[in-house]
């Protein structure tokens, strides 16, 4: 019997999503270009002569044929140019690198949050089906989803930091005080650690608190449920009365034998909520002043900016293939029967 | 105990099942599930429990294990069991934390549809490794060879490598028979198949159950067979009570309950069963279906609806329960001759 190895397994993935980081560069390139407005109209300024316009379509290549630009664009992918930001000035790569920590240490910050609430209220909610704690995981989780994040986070805010005073003022990842650590990873958490300066870390983890709930709270709702489902389902299942007649204790019954099992579903809805974490925290990052990935695109979309829209989708587009990938490793390590039919 | 005549120490008495009566809770009403169940099995004795289904065969068995179902409820009844160290309990009433030690190692439980009673994302050695390790305390490579042992005792080929085996990786059979290596690692006194062969194809019906036997005799140990195949059942079994709508209907010895039924049921039971000979207009069915158990009027013979023996008087209670010879009890007002 041959046996797929793991790695093989993983290089099919890596292949297989390949054929979708082509198709997201090719629309992407489309899309932007069919954006109502023209961009050198709008960076001229309203005072503009046509033949200012002009001369700025000429320097920004908008003059040439769409394929031209195309392969132009591929040109300077290739050699990692993702163009300049007409908005900030600076170039795309640089502008992402600094602005995609950001949001991705916000929302591994929710999600963290979120997981860490959800799967033992799940668990509960499945043990105690149909009690109070049941009945009280489903108010929270449906109050999580249907409150909007810019809403929970003005609440927090408002509460907690201008009511009570707890919680710092919503100035972004750091207050202005501190300076920034120096870029390792780009996630302050960790950067701030890396130089050992425990303040530093501090300092930037309660920034994070609020806005990390926020967006946790609104993750936790599917996590919640999911996770109740699963667990339901795989109690009530025959091994697990296997296990239980074969006297394992219950936590092992518990974690061991049923959790596990519960984990898949679980797996594939923590990747789906992660991936519209990172489109849904935009608004969170309204409401704290977070420097993130997210505002900087709305910003680039309304002034008609093609490359930081091209560079973000293509980054986020990356992201994703990366995330299902990471999520179709955690299948083949949870599952053994995962990828043997492929 | 009450085993005077049986002289050797190896037909002392596992379980002593009394009286029993279970009920559910339903949102549609109270099933009353078993009721007046009593049987008893001796060490070495593999005794079968037969009905069709619906007959409170399986509730029975989980009763005995305390694997019932939340919704259900023990309301009379007990079930002594005698353990290892000659300690008479209650299962019934033994708290789930003692009740659990003694799961796995002294009774046991294997089930049908072998391929979903295992963990399908476990490897099967390590789950025959999680029994040995929370009864019998052995750790690292003593255990690791124990549980390789276990699966060569029920006849693995390669138990080495089935050993690191998953069970979507093996065939129905062969899952079951890690479920009895899982079942009889502890080398239990009690064994208790429910329809240990349902799923598998009839060759392997055969070597599961010859398996469960031979197990059963080397090792001394008491088995309880739950089925509804009756041929089955009078190959393997010493004794059997036949039970119908959660009534022990009839207890005798396998020989005596073929060639002479005294129940009604029984006897319906064995003409509807196929031999070969017998061709298919041969077969009798069974008029009527069972009783509705959430009934508030039952009558106390639960099968009084289908049987054709039915007076007047059997719906007077109590149902009878007659010794008509010794070891042979039928629950009948007019058993047959």
């Amino acid at each position: 019997m041959a046996k797929t190895s793991k790695g093989t397994i993983i290089a099919q993935r890596l292949l297989s999503s390949l054929p979708t980081v082509i198709g997201v560069v090719i629309v992407t390139f489309l899309l932007t270009r069919a954006l109502p407005g023209d961009p050198a109209a709008f960076f001229a300024g309203p005072a503009a002569t046509p033949e200012a316009i002009a001369e700025i379509r000429q320097t920004l290549g908008l003059d040439r044929s769409l394929p031209e630009q195309f392969f132009i664009y591929l040109g300077e992918l290739a050699r990692g140019d993702l163009g300049n930001s007409l908005t900030t000035g600076q170039t795309v790569v640089y502008d992402l690198t600094t602005r995609l920590p950001a949001s991705l240490e916000l929302t591994l910050a929710g999600l963290a949050f979120a997981i860490a609430l959800a799967l033992p209220l799940g668990i509960l909610a499945a043990l105690r089906a149909g009690s109070w704690i049941d009945h009280g995981v489903r108010i929270l989780a449906t109050a999580g989803v249907s409150l909007p994040t810019f809403f929970t986070g003005l609440f927090l805010l408002y509460v907690l930091y201008f009511r009570l005073g707890i919680a710092p003022p919503p100035t972004g990842r750091l207050d202005i005080l501190y300076s920034a650590p120096n870029q390792v990873t780009g996630f302050y958490l960790i950067d701030s650690l890396l130089e050992g300066d425990l303040e530093l870390f501090w300092a930037s983890l309660t920034q994070l608190v609020l806005p990390a709930i926020t967006l946790g709270l609104f993750a936790l709702a599917p996590l919640a449920r999911v996770t109740r489902a699963a667990m339901l389902g795989v109690l009530s299942s025959d091994f697990i009365r296997t296990a239980r007649a074969s006297g394992l204790p219950p936590l092992q019954v518990l974690f061991g034998y049923a959790f596990r099992n519960a984990l898949l579903p679980v797996v594939t809805t923590f990747g789906v909520v992660f991936s519209f974490l990172l489109g849904a925290n935009i608004l969170v990052e309204k409401v704290f002043a977070w420097p993130g990935i997210g505002s900087y695109a709305v910003g680039a979309v309304v002034a008609s900016d093609y490359a930081p829209v091209q560079g973000f989708v293509l980054a986020m587009a990356l992201l994703y293939v990366v995330l299902n990938l990471l999520i179709d490793m955690l299948y083949v390590v949870i599952d053994p029967r995962a990828g043997v039919e492929t | 105990m009450n085993a005077p005549t049986v002289s050797a120490p190896t037909r002392t008495e596992i379980l002593s099942v009394e009286d029993l009566a279970v009920e559910f809770r339903t949102r549609s009403g109270i099933v009353r599930a078993l009721e007046r169940v009593s049987f008893r099995i001796r060490q070495g004795e593999t005794l079968g429990i037969v009905g069709e289904s619906g007959s409170g065969k399986s509730v029975t068995a989980f009763t005995v294990m305390g694997l019932l179902d939340r919704a259900g409820k023990v309301t009379t009844g007990q079930a002594l069991f005698t353990t290892e160290a000659g300690k008479q309990v209650d299962l019934l009433t033994t708290p789930e934390k003692e009740l659990r030690l003694l799961r796995g190692k002294e009774l046991s439980m294997i089930f049908q549809n072998p391929r979903t009673a295992l963990n399908p994302i476990r490897r099967v050695g390590k789950q025959i490794e999680d029994v040995l390790r929370c009864h019998s305390g052995l750790k690292g490579q003593a255990l690791q060879e124990r549980a390789i042992a276990s699966l060569a005792q029920v006849r693995i080929p390669d138990p080495a490598t089935r050993y690191a085996a998953y069970p979507y990786e093996l065939s129905g059979g062969m899952c079951q028979r890690v479920m009895i290596a899982l079942a009889l690692a502890c080398s239990p006194k009690l064994l208790i198949a429910d329809e240990p062969t349902t799923g598998l194809d009839v060759t392997t019906q055969a070597t599961v159950m010859n398996l469960i036997k031979d197990l059963a005799v080397q090792q001394n140990m008491a088995a309880v067979l739950i089925t509804h195949d009756l041929a089955l059942a009078s190959e393997y079994c010493d004794r059997i009570i036949v039970m119908h709508a959660g009534h022990v209907v009839e207890s005798a010895s396998t020989h005596t309950l073929f060639t002479a039924p005294r129940h009604p049921y029984t006897a319906r039971l064995i003409a509807s069963t196929p031999e070969p000979h017998k061709t298919f207009a041969d077969l009798l069915p069974i008029p009527g279906n069972l009783p509705d158990l959430r009934s508030a009027t039952l009558p106390p013979c639960r099968f009084s609806g289908r049987c054709d023996r039915h007076t007047p008087e059997c719906d007077q209670p109590p149902l009878p329960n007659t010794t008509v010879a010794p070891g042979h009890q039928v629950a009948c007002w007019h058993p047959l001759e």
